[in-house]
């Protein structure tokens, strides 16, 4: 499958790679470039492959209360909210964006990977609202770093990004197009991520020009790995995924006991919890992945998620599995193609913007 | 082998003989599948490796991958500049990039013929990208 920017990408020279079914850019000048950029001037993502489902009508707002962990009562009107979705186990399926429109509109954006599953369950779910699976006739771009805001001041005259806080949402035009966009991203920076019709992709070419003299790069999927990991931010599949819960990896947050009913609540209120997900720097020069074996005094205690190089600090870093009593500055050994090297373990957040 | 003459092996090493040692690293072509290098384990001196044995491991930001010693012979020599530069391979792959000298044990003729000289190895790099291209449209065909 492709985006509505396959043959842009395609002509920019990107190299392109299959992500769950999608054919996408993984790099353009490289992952260590657009990171770098991405944290000092400003990237431009493609993230069309995310699937997008508007759920509309009184029912709404209980279907998605119901659904989501977190608790959308504390939504106003054109604000979004980070849940992840669970089964009556606790087990995740999906961690998601829910953008609320007004009580009676809400637009959900989930994991390219689990756009067919999610649908699916959200439909099952919606008690008589409105489902419409909008992924296909909208697009949807992610310009991220410090100087997104100075890229989006120059083209939108009807709204003071200034106000618009942190996943907050603004229904305007940009380049005389309509669009909605919303102060979010999955990079760790300030940034925003914009939403139109398909047929729109000269916004695309627009947002380059205008960002030329903020020094504006295309990113690939390669760097928004990197910044995601650096940002302690969970990757659906790497991560979490069906037999992990909100309560075993840095979620917690998400999880909101005290509103009424939600899908999982009673097995995650009595969940025994024995694991948890931390960060670790490789003390060594090598790159742990997911699926290497993390051990301690010889024997197996967890297991790596994410790992991958940090461009920001320029060392090996990732996350990883291991039992609730370990802390902070503690040494783990990772199995890497059957040798063994040495990590500390840390926070899951390695980078935070000043 | 001829002095000087570059040779490469199927897993995209490359190999010169330079005053009796062979040098080696890993092509123009495998640095760019990797795209950006950073860390190398590099074998000890003294150490032997076999015909295509893995010989050190090379870390890009998305993938570790082995390098093969495109001969059977004794390491002489590590280029210890890439631990701390490891993007060298990237930017120089057949120069600041070199990664181990060794010294030929006697050399099979079998190992030699299966080395490819620069035309050749031309070719079969081509071949492999025209052949990634063709899947990468059936699949997108298969998937209309």
């Amino acid at each position: 499958m492709k985006t509505p920017f396959y043959d842009i990408h395609k002509s920019l020279g990107a190299k392109m790679l299959s992500f769950h079914g999608w054919e996408m850019p993984l790099q353009y000048s490289g992952i260590v470039d657009e990171h770098i950029n991405t944290r000092t001037n400003v990237g431009l993502f493609d993230v069309s492959h995310m699937g997008r489902f508007e759920i509309k009508g009184f029912n709404a707002y209980d279907c998605l209360q119901t659904l989501v962990t977190n608790d959308i009562s504390k939504l106003n009107d054109h604000q979004a909210l980070y849940s992840p979705i669970c089964h009556n186990n606790g087990g995740i399926i999906d961690d998601l964006l829910v953008y609320m429109i007004n009580r009676e509109k809400f637009l959900v954006v989930v994991n390219a990977s689990n756009r067919e599953k999610d649908l699916e369950w959200v439909v099952k779910h919606s008690k008589s609202a409105v489902v419409e699976n909008i992924s296909d006739k909208t697009a949807l771009l992610a310009l991220q770093g410090p100087l997104a805001k100075k890229v989006l001041d120059k083209t939108i005259v009807d709204v003071n990004l200034d106000q618009l806080k942190p996943f907050d949402i603004a229904i305007t035009n940009i380049f005389g197009i309509e669009c909605m966009i919303s102060r979010t991203g999955y990079t760790g920076e300030d940034g925003f991520e914009i939403f139109f019709d398909s047929n729109e992709i000269d916004i695309w070419d627009k947002l380059i020009q205008s960002g030329s003299r903020f020094n504006i790069k295309p990113a690939g999927l390669g760097a928004r790995d990197t910044l995601r990991l650096e940002a302690g931010l969970m990757l659906y599949g790497n991560d979490i995924n069906e037999n992990i819960t909100p309560l075993e990896v840095p979620l917690k947050w998400t999880v909101k006991f005290d509103k009424e009913e939600f899908i999982g609540k009673e097995a995650l209120l009595t969940q025994q919890i024995n694991r948890k997900l931390v960060g670790f720097e490789v003390l060594e020069k090598r790159i742990a992945r997911h699926g290497n074996e993390v051990l301690m005094y010889g024997e197996k205690v967890g297991f790596v998620t994410s790992g991958s190089f940090s461009p920001t600090m320029k060392k090996s870093i990732g996350f990883c599995f291991v039992p609730l009593h370990v802390s902070a500055n503690q040494l783990i050994e990772i199995n890497i193609a059957g040798k063994l090297y040495k990590a500390k373990v840390s926070s899951t957040r390695f980078y935070r913007r000043k | 082998m001829v002095e000087e003459e570059i040779r490469f092996t199927k897993e995209h090493e490359w190999i010169i003989i330079k005053e009796g040692l062979a040098v080696m690293g890993i092509s123009d072509f495998a640095q760019r599948q990797l795209g950006d290098i950073v860390s190398i384990e590099l074998p000890r001196v003294g150490s032997r490796f076999g015909y295509m044995q893995a010989m050190a491991i090379i870390d890009s930001v998305k993938a570790s991958s082995d390098i093969y010693s495109a001969l059977s012979g004794e390491v002489v020599e590590v280029n210890e500049e890439l631990l701390e530069h490891p993007e060298w391979i990237n930017q120089s792959p057949y120069e600041l990039g070199w990664i181990v000298k060794m010294k030929a044990s006697n050399m099979e003729e079998e190992e030699v013929n299966s080395l490819m000289p620069n035309e050749q190895y031309n070719k079969f790099v081509g071949e492999m990208e025209m052949e990634k291209e063709k899947e990468g449209e059936d699949e997108r065909a298969g998937r209309r």
